[in-house]
């Protein structure tokens, strides 16, 4: 499979320009609790009113290990085929800010709780493996909010010590698309397993972005700059445009790049220097003496491992080989594990004589066309994947046709109705009685005698004139197969 | 009973229990002789009025099954108390009142006793001297103008002074044992994750252990008993069996071994404190006791250890205070501004030292050579302790290298100063009990003390050897009671 189509270069003059990527996500660990207290975690409540003594940092306050999020880090770790790190340290990375009650966050820096893995991404031309360096429990800062008055900066504690992962990609990433890509389908193994719930617009899921730039077939790395904060895929994908064209075209002056961290401006579309190395905080990183180091056990771990759920890529395998799926539709299907949750339920209603092709093209075609219309989920979905079922055995067992059903479907748009009622009210049932069929027919040429002739005569293409004047006339629900057959033997 | 405050914690609760003492007799006797001793400076905040109101309610339906029965007792001000205010000694918690109990202090108060105030100590507890609190000396009852050592010097001076029957500490490198020796009482640091950090002040997280300080090693006992528990909410907190100290006391140590260490025979100290030393060293064999000469390889890097190692975890432990939250804040034109003023005016000179002493070894590109290293040293100094007690069963070395000095004597030359610790911080740094008892005199008639290091966890063992020599040393204080008009 060549890869030569799709490759992501910056072209200049006669230089042509690779982008180098890594990501670190920040991924919100889905809890009720915070990392080391019991506070609760929940998104939109009002400022300060999640916050423990132990949150705001209060004299003698000790932190205490959450279980549940070791657990979900782990859990997480196995989702990317990594390694469980038996013993891992927390560390204090100590800065002041008024948002950072503690003056330190407790984050692992030299033994993470997770070591090496990789994600399989499915790109158009064939699948890429991104390296994991590593993933690593820490706890999250505070909101300063300098938006509400002009003097002051006010500070909300509720995000004070919620449980982040942070995901460590190495820099195996080419391309905007890979960063896309990469994104959706770490977010979509983690809302597998329940450990995030990757909701970009709450925050739970956001990078920093390292990109660098070299000469195509270059070996070596170029200089790399960070960009802070991303918080969706599309400014991702704006930001790392922008930042390789800005080194590329500093190359091309001959200038050198400077490793700094730069923030990314969503409304100029660029990114801008936050802060250089020469003046990059020393954190002053060392183990908490809070904390004792984080041992599990193989039975923890294991335990943990038996529990797994089928992760997407494995699921996308079993549905190509056990309901004969394309890989695309596979892939389609896998993704969200909502759509993937509502296909394998369509399809289990559907009963043994059921017509798998069909399922998913109505899913991904006429059900998709509707959430995207109504801007819903696939859990919010109008139609139940019951009713889905009945519609397509409807149409599979020639109830109805294909063109009928989407009438239905529309009615079915209304409070989740039963096609098979719909159908039975409106009268919608096809016709397949061939008798009466014939009859129809037979009228229809008696009563187009001339075209007739013509089509005998070899004017072929009037035989999609007698169709659709015989559906014309059975009011669409004449079975269409059975007006071709009928069709083709009184005109021989 | 005219002499309530002389009596020892173990009499007091006999008498009341016996009900021939209220606990509002008890509480009173002692606020009375508190109020007299204001010159002593031991408090930094006293709760008198309403110590007496839970006297009084304690008086009034009395359970007398509890271990404390309505026994007063003032604290370090280190331990958060609930509703009264708690300032470890600092400008810049001098307005901080906790909503929250330190687990120990609310150990104390489930058995009965009644707090009266809190004590004065160091800032922080970064202190030997007691010379670094921001709400001035405190005075050794021993003499006037002598330190009663730190950083428990409100304590130590409380205890000797009988303004409290009793009281507890915190020893992070000393602070227990040293003011016990430099005031004629008696100083347990428990072993660490015997008492749960929950609720204390933190100076240095690895190394902090509160302790109970009394006037004799059945009182010490008993307090200990009260105050060590498993606690969930503290990540270091241990669970093991925990004995009943003061029942389980024994002056029976026929056949211990004790573990005498050569190597703190340190160069300059004073003849006394060998002598005292070989006394004490007669006093446990007196007791039937054999003693072993030991090594103790690595104990001249213990200090030097200690001052990175503390100093690293306090410059993050009290990252806190800077002025957004709670306690003092001084106004700044911006947020930098007003962290610099805050801590430039909230902390005092040695707090401020030892911040940038811990800033600077937990520095990129300094950090392997000092905090690694003495991670890696101590750790040495661990293994040097479980080596010799494959041999021995307790060790018995001086509890410090000098009896009380003077206020002002030491403050300009802080190297000297931390040479006060030198017997105590290897303890701290193993994570093992200690206990500190009063031995003798030295010609100018103050008291000095020797130290009883025990294994992790055996603080029994080292209770039963200090209850046994206290028989043989049987030590009086010499209290003139100088400081009372």
């Amino acid at each position: 499979m060549s890869k030569k189509n799709s490759e992501y270069l910056i072209n200049r003059k006669d230089n042509q320009y690779e982008v180098v990527i890594g990501l670190e996500v920040h991924a919100q660990v889905l809890s009720e609790s915070k990392l080391f207290s019991n506070s609760a975690t929940k998104f939109g409540a009002e400022p300060n009113t999640q916050v423990s003594l132990v949150d705001a940092a209060f004299p003698g306050m000790l932190p205490v290990i959450n279980e549940f999020c070791v657990k979900q880090a782990i859990k997480t770790g196995i989702g990317l085929n990594a390694k469980i790190n038996k013993r891992s340290v927390f560390d204090r990375k100590n800065y002041f800010y008024a948002d950072l009650p503690q003056g330190y966050q407790i984050s692992q820096f030299k033994d993470p709780i997770v070591g090496e893995g990789k994600v399989i991404l499915d790109m158009p031309d064939g699948q890429k493996e991104v390296g994991i360096e590593r993933l690593h429990l820490e706890q999250d800062a505070g909101k300063s909010i300098h938006d509400l008055d002009p003097q002051n900066t006010f500070v909300d504690l509720n995000r004070s010590g919620v449980a982040l992962m942070e995901i460590v990609s190495k820099p195996d990433l080419r391309s905007p698309e890979e960063v896309s890509a990469y994104i959706k389908k770490l977010r979509s193994i983690m809302r597998y397993l329940g450990t995030c719930d990757g909701n970009m617009q709450e925050g739970s899921l956001r990078a920093d972005v390292n990109v660098s730039v070299r000469a195509k077939g270059s070996k070596e790395f170029g200089t790399r700059c960070e960009i802070k904060n991303v918080n969706s895929i599309k400014f991702m994908q704006m930001a790392i445009e922008y930042e390789a064209n800005r080194q590329v075209d500093l190359i091309e002056e001959g200038k050198s790049i400077d490793q700094e961290t730069r923030l990314f401006d969503t409304k100029k579309n660029e990114t801008r220097s936050m802060r250089s190395k020469e003046d990059a905080h020393d954190y002053r990183y060392f183990p908490d003496p809070d904390l004792l180091p984080l041992e599990v056990s193989d039975e923890f771990i294991n335990e943990l491992k038996n529990n797994i759920p089928e992760l997407p890529d494995d699921k996308k395998k079993r549905f190509i080989d056990e309901f004969k799926l394309s890989p695309y539709e596979a892939t389609i299907l896998v993704s969200d594990i909502d759509t993937a949750k509502y296909f394998e339920e369509v399809v289990a209603k559907m009963g043994k004589n059921k017509d798998m092709k069909l399922a998913v093209n109505w899913i991904t075609g006429e059900l998709f066309a509707v959430l995207n219309n109504k801007n819903l989920e696939i859990s919010q979905s109008p139609v139940s994947a019951k009713n889905l079922a009945i519609l397509v055995n409807l149409i599979k067992n020639g109830t109805i046709s294909g063109k009928i059903a989407k009438t239905v479907f529309e009615l079915m748009l209304d409070g989740d109705k039963d096609p098979q009622k719909i159908v039975e009210e409106k009268g919608l049932k096809q016709q397949s009685d061939p008798k009466a069929i014939e009859a129809l027919i037979d009228k229809i040429i008696n009563d187009n005698r001339e075209k007739a002739i013509e089509y005998k005569q070899g004017k072929e293409k009037l035989f999609g004139f007698f169709v659709g004047q015989a559906m014309k006339a059975s009011g669409g629900k004449a079975n269409p197969q059975l007006i071709n057959e009928i069709l083709k033997k009184k005109l021989q | 009973m005219s002499d309530i405050t002389k009596q020892s914690l173990t009499e007091l609760v006999e008498n009341i229990k016996n009900k021939k003492l209220s606990s509002t007799d008890v509480t009173k006797a002692f606020i009375e002789r508190s109020e007299k001793s204001k010159e002593l400076n031991a408090y930094i905040t006293e709760d008198f009025t309403s110590a007496l109101d839970k006297a009084k309610k304690f008086d009034q339906k009395p359970n007398l099954d509890l271990k404390l029965p309505g026994i007063p007792m003032a604290v370090k001000d280190l331990f958060c108390t609930n509703n009264v205010k708690t300032t470890a000694g600092s400008k810049i918690l001098n307005n901080f009142v906790p909503t929250y109990e330190s687990t120990v202090t609310e150990n104390i108060w489930k058995e009965g006793a009644i707090l009266l105030g809190k004590l004065n100590c160091d800032e922080f507890a970064m202190g030997s001297s007691n010379e670094t609190s921001f709400f001035g000396n405190v005075q050794n009852p021993i003499d006037k103008d002598l330190v009663p050592g730190g950083s428990s010097g409100g304590s130590a001076s409380a205890v000797a002074g009988q303004l409290t029957p009793i009281t507890i500490g915190t020893d992070t490198g000393g602070s227990i044992r040293q003011p016990a020796s430099f005031t004629g009482t008696v100083g347990l640091k428990p072993t660490y994750g015997s008492c749960s950090r929950y609720g204390i002040v933190a100076f240095a997280s690895s190394l902090d252990q509160a302790g109970p300080m009394a006037q004799n090693v059945k009182d010490c006992a008993l307090l200990q008993e009260v105050i060590s528990t498993y606690d969930p909410k503290d990540s270091t907190s241990i669970d093991f069996k925990r004995n009943q100290y003061s029942k389980e006391l024994t002056n029976n140590i026929k056949g211990k071994k004790i573990g005498i260490p050569k190597e703190y025979r340190v160069d300059g100290m004073p003849k006394e404190i060998e002598d005292l030393w070989q006394k004490g060293i007669q006093y446990v064999k007196d007791c039937g006791a054999e003693t072993i000469d030991i090594s103790l390889p690595h104990t001249s890097y213990a200090l030097p250890t200690y001052y990175i190692v503390a100093p690293a975890e306090a410059s993050s432990n009290l990252a806190r205070y800077d002025g957004v939250k709670y306690g003092f804040r001084a106004e700044g034109e911006n947020l930098i501004d007003m962290y610099e003023k805050t801590r430039s005016e909230g902390f005092g000179a040695e707090v401020q030292r030892r911040i940038m002493i811990g800033t600077y070894v937990l520095s990129s590109g300094y950090y392997d050579a000092y905090y690694l290293k003495a991670q890696k040293v101590r750790k040495l100094i661990k293994n040097d302790f479980d080596e010799a007690y494959k041999k021995v069963d307790a060790i018995l070395t001086p509890s410090t290298p000098s009896s009380a000095f003077k206020i002002g004597e030491k403050t300009n030359d802080p190297v000297s100063m931390y040479l006060n610790d030198i017997f105590t911080v290897p303890v701290n740094l193993a994570g093992l009990p200690g206990i500190s008892i009063p031995a003798g005199h030295d010609s100018k008639g103050y008291p000095l003390g020797l130290q009883i290091i025990g294994k992790a966890f055996d603080e029994q063992n080292i209770l039963n050897i200090a209850f046994a020599m206290e028989e043989k040393i049987n030590f009086k204080n010499k209290i003139t009671d100088w400081w009372i008009k």
